[in-house]
């Protein structure tokens, strides 16, 4: 690569961009480990910080697991069959009703909150039930798993798959449990990476609708944030990083699998 | 069982849990806006009450704030990165993609550890320096969820040029700066209008970062968030989510329209 102003110019930029997405990060992996952050590394490195948040939050830490899961059986049992149809069906209602799940990703998660709070907020045994944010989390990551699945699917010749299915005496569940299911198997599973990864790191609609007893990992961030010594809140954080890099590494790696197939 | 039968009982998970969770919560919310003593005269209200006026003016001015820088850096990071092949340029990708799944609230934690009262700039400056509570520093915040979305959307549409148009401007004897003005930024502008959007959209709705940071910024989610907590002005939350959240949609609708890009997100 020859260096000419121009490109001089381009790499400062990207380097600037880069130190300034970078730099706070490690500043918080960094800090999460030091025995005392305002006497810099030379007072030493430590897990202590790092257990304590483990004290204090692994409760939370769990329900965010948990919730990561359910909401990915849920978008699973939603999303699949309903990419399935959208993509059997191509036309305007198809590319209405898609256009209408696809809300929550336009629809700031505040609004949204509000208003499953409007509706169900008096529904008292809902409303403080750990499914009250599972509906929160499967509405904002169910259009990633319709969308991921429905763009391989179209991408193939299921018509011609399923007739020749069909001709052989093939049911329609048969069809789509043994063509459709395997054949959309990558779309499947970068969808499930997204919704899981969206899920654990989801806070906007969490906030609104979460309770005192049930605050899932980014809910006890900002608790942490609010209300704990920088050391634990910077602990708290790196163990987030620890749960979410790999997670989000693997989305984009599937993702990038999945498009292939177009 | 008829295979159309089969199709249309493919629907009925997504349409329940669509009725039930989205459709009806969203006409609910609606009709919550007109139940204060204003009526629908409410919507006239954010228009003529200065503070809500203020913040919608505010948030929008930050929103294109972030968007311009985030353009700005994100095309020429995308670009430089798409054509140049070398070594450690794959961890500059990713350091530069990684935060796309940072929630908003550890973004806010970032910018205080950068310019907080404890942050590197204020230790670095003997002290006098502290930006992140300021909108200054929401402006930070946002940018540092702003550039990753914008840089994949410009690196995508980077591949899909044709490299040929480039050459044949430049063995026509075009500068390197007219191939960039007249060849690469046209090609690119559907999906920079497109990124723009997003940006903007995205800043717009921004909650967990603005929580963390501007606990004294009249910014458009904090005002819905304390008018509805604090105030308990159901009706007023209920209208400026209604306003937010139209205004978010159209934008994305428009950018979908331009490019097909969907990188979307809570920030």
């Amino acid at each position: 690569m020859r260096l000419t102003f121009a490109k001089t110019l381009q790499l400062a930029v990207t380097l600037l961009a880069c130190a300034f997405l970078f730099i706070p990060t490690m500043q918080s992996v960094l800090a999460g480990l030091t025995a005392n952050y305002f006497r810099g590394i030379s007072s030493g490195l430590t897990l202590k910080w790092v257990a304590q948040v483990w004290d204090l939050y692994a409760d939370s830490i769990f329900l965010s697991i948990w919730l990561a899961i359910a909401c990915l059986a849920c978008t699973l049992v939603i999303g699949i069959p309903a990419a399935y149809g959208l993509a059997r069906n191509p036309g305007r209602v198809s590319r209405i009703l898609e256009e209408f799940i696809s809300l929550p990703l336009a629809v700031p998660g505040l609004a949204l909150a509000l208003a499953l709070l409007q509706l169900y907020g008096s529904m008292k045994g809902f409303r403080t039930s750990w499914t009250f944010i599972l509906v929160g989390h499967v509405l904002y990551t169910l259009p990633f798993m319709v969308r991921s699945v429905l763009a391989v699917l179209s991408a193939m010749d299921l018509k011609t798959l399923e007739d020749a299915a069909a001709s052989l005496g093939a049911s329609p569940w048969r069809r789509f449990a043994d063509i459709v299911v395997p054949n959309a198997m990558p779309g499947i599973l970068a969808g499930a990476l997204t919704v899981v990864t969206l899920s654990i790191g989801e806070f906007n609609l969490t906030w609104m609708l979460h309770t005192p007893y049930l605050k899932t990992l980014p809910v006890g961030l900002a608790d942490s944030y609010a209300s704990m010594r920088l050391e634990i809140a910077s602990a708290y954080t790196l163990i987030f990083f620890v749960i979410i890099i790999p997670m989000l590494v693997a989305m984009q790696w599937a993702s990038q699998r999945a498009q292939r197939i177009k | 069982m008829s295979s159309a039968t089969f199709v249309r009982l493919c629907f009925v998970p997504l349409i329940a849990f669509t009725l039930a969770f989205l459709a009806l919560p969203l006409v609910r919310l609606f009709f919550a806006s007109s139940e204060s003593s204003a009526g629908w005269g409410i919507y006239l209200e954010i228009l003529t009450t200065p503070r809500y006026l203020q913040t919608l003016v505010q948030t929008v001015l930050v929103s294109l704030a972030v968007t311009a820088a985030a353009l700005v850096i994100s095309t020429t990071a995308g670009l430089f990165l798409a054509r140049n092949r070398f070594p450690g340029r794959g961890i500059l990708l990713a350091i530069l993609t990684l935060p796309l799944a940072f929630p908003g609230v550890v973004i806010g934690f970032l910018i205080i550890l950068l310019g907080g009262r404890q942050g590197l700039v204020n230790q670095l400056t003997s002290g006098h320096v502290v930006f992140a509570y300021s909108l200054f520093g929401l402006f930070l915040g946002y940018l540092y969820f702003s550039i990753p979305r914008v840089l994949l959307t410009v690196m995508a549409a980077t591949e899909k040029l044709d490299p040929a148009l480039e050459e044949a401007a430049r063995s026509l004897g075009a500068s390197p700066a007219r191939v960039v003005l007249d060849v690469i930024l046209p090609g690119l502008a559907p999906s920079l209008v497109a990124a723009g959007a997003i940006a903007f959209a995205t800043a717009m709705g921004a909650f967990g970062t603005a929580f963390t940071l501007a606990t004294d910024i009249d910014v458009l989610p904090m005002v819905i968030y304390t008018e509805f907590t604090l105030s308990a002005n159901v009706a007023m939350a209920a209208a400026l989510s209604v306003v937010l959240g139209i205004v978010t949609w159209v934008l994305l609708v428009l950018a979908r329209n331009f490019s097909g890009a969907t990188v979307a997100g809570g920030g």
